[in-house]
């Protein structure tokens, strides 16, 4: 009934390649960015900031440096958080190095130097493929873990081994330390959020997108019609690199403040992006968000009916979630390998032709 | 002969020891990738799901009692009896057959014909129901592992006992290897012969080569590739029992036992995904490899200690390895030459 495309007649190039051709999608677009820039701020308080938005926000910048990488290229990739790792640790020694710079650079800075790190770690793809590749991206995960924890110059020789955020200010508005404020870090991450979304969205509709899916299909295919494997391979390890360099860097600045490395940028943090692409749908900007949304808000949601309502000690709450989570991952792949994004593209689908679909 | 070669062959001999562990969790990935192409990431968590349940069994605790106490309010625990470690065993093998059934019969079955990558992110989310559900069945406490057949055949402990009682002096200079890796060693070698014999000489081990070579010709021959599925997953849920046994008679029944399994991959990196002998190989080589690595250049022992990285090297040298091995010859040492087509 109202979402149609029928009469919506587009009449210049660019309207018809536009990102929501769907007037309704559009202005749905426009309304989500108004709600999160112009009312969630003002109603924002410590608690939803720390359990759910913050996290949800960092996350799904993961999720869609990983969804480039697994989902658009094809390289599985279990190094996340060693990845995550470099962000953080390069944002902590930029911070500390070069207080007077602008945080809002060092976290793009963390990013570049963590499209690097991955690309050094990506060169093996060229030769080593499918699950090999996977096994060696746990080589990232476990050696970058250990550098950061056994290297002084990392973390400035502190006596703790751990990193911890200074005070930093954006327009005089602390949003590192100690005495931020909840919709200040918010805002923070939301703007890198909407930024990186807008990046990979346009990246993955254009040239680039297209080899790396053309890669993804099948590598050798792709090579023959002209793709250049060895830069497709390695611009969707930089780019995933640099997107999860910028949440693993607000990660630590904003949402922990303080980070022992084997603890925060484990391999379950790894897995747990990986299942978030899963959950949401490979090959999805959306899907990155979904995934994100749902993996962060499960676990609170079962503490509020397994603790808070039945009572039920936090353990066996924690094993439960377990299996839920890997239960929904195997259900997923039998039942939707495409995850949540496939679920709402079906169900677009449908509303098209509702509620005549004859 | 002098203190420091002695003290770096002992380190040696227990790479090899720890080796041969690796070396057995490496064997269940062998077994279920050749015969349905599946790389399971679950072994390590079936491995500690077995011992687990051995335990659990064996002090006759109640599956789920946290749970059932948390629902309706009741305090059960145990049973209140011992069973004896062969009977246990048997029941934990009928566990495991029943595992690999289900696995088979609600997972692998609705995906058959997908991309292997698409099961292998399949056989993580089995990792983490199995761990959930392992902890929720038997509790997630650290439990010691004492495993007696009759006739006070005991396996020997591990770290927990003083080292004159836990070690074996060979040739009394000072030589110290754990009883408990002598005896592991033992088991792998005689389950690894067991397993080549069982897959070259009886009509089930043919089938499950023959399935392992192609599928489509073992089922035009009449095999069912259901049951042979069936079968290669209780085989690998046995070798995870013993692999879960060995750990956990080493270092305590505990969720790092799930860890191993993470050891294993570049262990299968090295010898090839599709190679028994590759396995052990590849087991022996990452387990000197990286005790020698920790001695030389992580803790500076050789060389007059010119290189010293601080310790903790073993997290990550098997893969580092096993990386810069595989850029040189991707498919391992053993493994089958990839041949790509369009």
């Amino acid at each position: 009934m109202f979402y149609r495309e029928a009469g919506d007649f587009k009449k210049t190039y660019s309207a018809d390649n536009q990102t929501f051709p769907i007037k309704i999608d559009r202005v749905g677009y426009y309304l989500a960015l108004i709600v999160a820039f112009l009312v969630i701020p003002f109603v924002i308080n410590d608690y939803w900031a720390n359990a759910i938005l913050l996290p949800f926000l960092i996350y799904s910048i993961a999720a869609i440096g990983l969804n480039i990488l697994v989902g658009y290229c094809g390289q599985v990739s279990l190094g996340t958080g060693g990845f995550m790792a470099v962000g953080a640790y390069a944002c902590y020694k930029l911070m500390t190095s070069f207080p007077d710079v602008n945080i809002f650079f060092h976290v793009l800075l963390s990013g570049g130097i963590t499209g690097m790190v991955c690309v050094i770690f990506g060169l093996p793809s060229l030769r080593i493929k499918g699950f090999y590749l996977a096994v060696a991206t746990l080589a990232a995960q476990f050696f970058l873990v250990w550098l950061f924890n056994r290297v002084p110059w990392f973390y400035n020789n502190s006596a703790s081994g751990q990193i911890n955020a200074p005070e930093r200010m954006v327009f005089g508005v602390p949003v590192t330390g100690p005495n931020t404020e909840a919709w200040a870090t918010y805002l923070f991450c939301l703007v890198f959020l909407v930024l990186s979304a807008l990046i990979a969205r346009n990246l993955t509709r254009g040239m680039a997108g297209r080899k790396w899916m053309a890669i993804r299909d099948m590598d050798i295919a792709a090579e023959i019609i002209g793709v250049n494997p060895l830069k497709a391979k390695i611009s969707a390890f930089a780019v995933s690199g640099f997107f999860v360099g910028i949440s693993g860097a607000l990660f630590f600045a904003l949402y922990l403040g303080a980070v022992e490395v084997g603890e925060a940028f484990g391999i379950t943090k790894s897995f747990l992006v990986l299942f978030m692409i899963i959950i949401g749908g490979l090959g999805s900007i959306f899907g990155s968000f979904a995934g994100a949304a749902f993996l962060v808000l499960l676990p609170v949601v079962l503490k509020v009916v397994g603790v808070d309502m039945l009572g039920w000690p936090t353990d066996i709450v924690a094993h439960l979630q377990l299996v839920i989570v890997g239960g929904l991952i195997i259900m997923f792949l039998i039942l939707e390998p495409h995850g949540l994004a496939q679920l709402w593209r079906v169900a677009k689908q449908k509303l098209r032709l509702w509620p005549f679909p004859h | 002969m002098p203190e420091q070669l002695v003290f770096a062959m002992e380190v040696f001999a227990n790479g090899l020891m720890s080796g041969v562990l690796y070396a057995l969790v490496a064997l269940g990935f062998v077994l279920i990738y050749k015969a349905s192409g599946i790389f399971n990431f679950a072994q390590g968590v079936m491995a500690l799901f077995a011992a687990m349940t051995l335990v659990g069994i064996q002090n006759g605790q109640v599956p789920f009692a946290h749970l059932i106490n948390a629902i309706f309010g009741t305090h059960v625990h145990t049973f209140g009896w011992n069973i004896s470690s062969a009977f246990a065993l048997i029941l934990t093998v009928g566990v495991m057959i029943l595992l690999a059934w289900a696995v088979q019969r609600f997972v692998f079955r609705h995906l058959v014909g997908q991309e292997p990558i698409i099961l292998f992110m399949a056989t993580i989310g089995l990792a983490y129901f199995l761990e959930g559900f392992a902890d929720l069945m038997w509790n997630s406490e650290i439990k010691t592992l004492t495993f007696c057949l009759p006739g006070e055949l005991c396996l020997p402990q591990g770290m927990n006992l003083a080292i004159d009682d836990a070690a074996y002096n060979a040739w009394g200079v000072g030589f110290f290897i754990d009883n408990l890796d002598i005896t592991a060693t033992l088991v792998a070698i005689v389950l690894v012969i067991a397993l080549v014999a069982f897959s070259q000489y009886t009509k089930q081990g043919r089938a499950m080569r023959a399935v392992a070579d192609d599928h489509q010709a073992a089922l035009s021959v009449g095999i069912s590739l259901n049951f042979i599925w069936v079968l290669v997953w209780s085989l690998a849920g046995f070798v995870a029992l013993v692999a879960g046994i060995m750990w956990g008679a080493k270092s305590g029944v505990q969720f790092s036992l799930s860890l191993i399994a993470l050891k294993a991959l570049p262990v299968l990196m090295l010898g090839g995904f599709t190679s028994i002998p590759g396995a052990i190989v590849g087991g022996l080589i990452i387990g000197v490899g990286e005790k020698m690595f920790e001695y030389c250049f992580g803790i500076g022992q050789c060389f007059g200690g010119v290189i010293n990285l601080g310790g903790a090297t073993e997290n990550w040298f098997a893969y580092v390895l096993a990386l810069v091995f595989l850029v040189f010859r991707p498919q391992g040492l053993f493994g089958e030459k990839i041949i790509e087509r369009v």
